[in-house]
């Protein structure tokens, strides 16, 4: 159950610059789970107090999570996990 | 009604359209409403027109006044034009990685524009205007993003307009930007009709617009209000552009970038739907035409070729 993760430029130091991480779990909080044990700190960066940090945004198959669950997500083997900093978008 | 005293008058009431080629079955059916069809051409001059008004009634505007607003441009576009016409002056604050066309229309509707960092896009021209604004307390910053009048205006007319043009109206995907359309729209429908289904489309920009972004400063509008939303998509240009080009060669309209990535998500819930086995009845809009957006390549060459060129750039 192998699961792409796109991850944000400040995020890679983490990562050892790596723009995108594999990862497993059947929820968002297993796959941040699994990254934390490869990658040491990157889950701080993403959930704070239990719940996604309010600045970080995380989409499956450019999903906005907190509407499919929140961190109980559910996650099937091939999708593509996106982290992004919270910005204002559109043309305003 | 198609005769109005003045322009401003004229805000609003737009056509919705409806999409035979793009709808994805005959139970499963699209709609475009035509904002590009409002006085400056974009859906901005309904919460602009709104927050000019509510703020003249609160005395916060007064003759003589200069308006103070961070703006990619739509906005900006759409205060300038109302300030023109109510005679006060008007300094916008726009991230430098804007399209010229932005640009030059500001300025000739009399706006003085500043230039913001590329880097942080949006954020970046919040926080330069936010500054600016300490230093000229005399300035009336309308303040989009936090301005409840900015939703108001989709309460009181977007919202309303949809459902008496489209009474079986089952969902409604908008651009996510101030979150005002959305919020609007929704709070009407939440209340008219609350089976409605709202649909969030947000563009997901080239690296250069987050790189810099420290997780702890962040930006979420003051608007927001997740509960409003039961779905957010994310959109990317490459996606954008294919949708607004299909647009435009299925259904003869010519949209901005932005409307590509409402589209795709619009589209998306269609599918959705069909696959389900229920109908439904999609509005969208059309938040502009395509023409401020010519000179950043999108609308020419391969799919790739745009990628390429609207890295970088705020092209929603």
């Amino acid at each position: 159950m192998a699961i792409e993760v796109k991850i944000p430029t400040i995020m890679r130091t983490f990562t050892g610059g790596e723009k995108a991480i594999t990862g497993e779990g059947a929820t968002i909080a297993a796959l941040i789970e699994d990254l934390e044990a490869k990658h040491p700190g990157i889950a701080d960066r993403m959930v704070e107090d239990g719940a996604l940090r309010r600045f970080v945004n995380i989409y499956v198959n450019d999903e906005d999570v907190r509407f499919l669950g929140g961190l109980e997500a559910p996650l099937s083997d091939g999708d593509e996990v996106v982290v992004l900093p919270a910005v204002a978008g559109g043309s305003h | 009604m198609t005769r109005f005293d003045n322009l401003l008058d004229s805000v609003g009431g737009t056509p919705l359209v409806g999409l035979p080629r793009l709808s994805p079955s005959p139970e499963v059916r699209l709609w475009a409403k035509l904002e590009d069809r409002n006085p400056t051409g974009s859906i901005k001059d309904r919460p602009a027109l709104k927050m000019i008004e509510m703020a003249e009634a609160d005395g916060t505007l007064t003759p003589g006044c200069t308006i103070l607003e961070p703006t990619s441009g739509n906005t900006g576009i759409s205060l300038a034009m109302a300030a023109k016409l109510k005679g006060y002056k008007i300094v916008c604050v726009m991230p430098e990685n804007t399209s010229e066309e932005r640009r030059q229309l500001l300025r000739m509707w009399g706006a003085e524009i500043i230039s913001s960092p590329a880097a942080g896009g949006s954020n970046e021209a919040v926080r330069v205007a936010k500054e600016i604004a300490e230093q000229h307390p005399d300035w009336v910053m309308l303040y989009q993003y936090g301005n409840p009048a900015n939703a108001l205006a989709h309460e009181q007319g977007t919202g309303p307009e949809l459902l008496a043009d489209l009474p079986e109206i089952t969902h409604f995907v908008a651009g996510l930007g101030t979150t005002g359309t959305l919020m609007g729209v929704s709070r009407f429908f939440r209340a008219a009709k609350p089976d409605v289904r709202i649909v969030a489309a947000e563009p997901r920009y080239g690296e250069l617009v987050y790189g810099l972004r420290n997780l702890d400063e962040g930006f979420v509008p003051e608007l927001y209000d997740a509960d409003l939303i039961d779905t957010r998509f994310s959109v990317g240009p490459r996606d954008a552009v294919k949708r607004v080009r299909e647009l435009l060669e299925q259904e003869g309209i010519f949209a901005g970038i932005s409307t590509g990535a409402i589209l795709h998500a619009a589209i998306r819930q269609g599918q959705a739907a069909v696959k389900a086995g229920e109908s439904a009845d999609i509005a969208f809009v059309v938040c502009d035409g395509g023409w401020k957006y010519l000179s950043t390549g999108a609308y020419e060459g391969t799919l790739d070729d745009a990628e390429d060129r609207l890295d970088g750039q705020l092209w929603a």
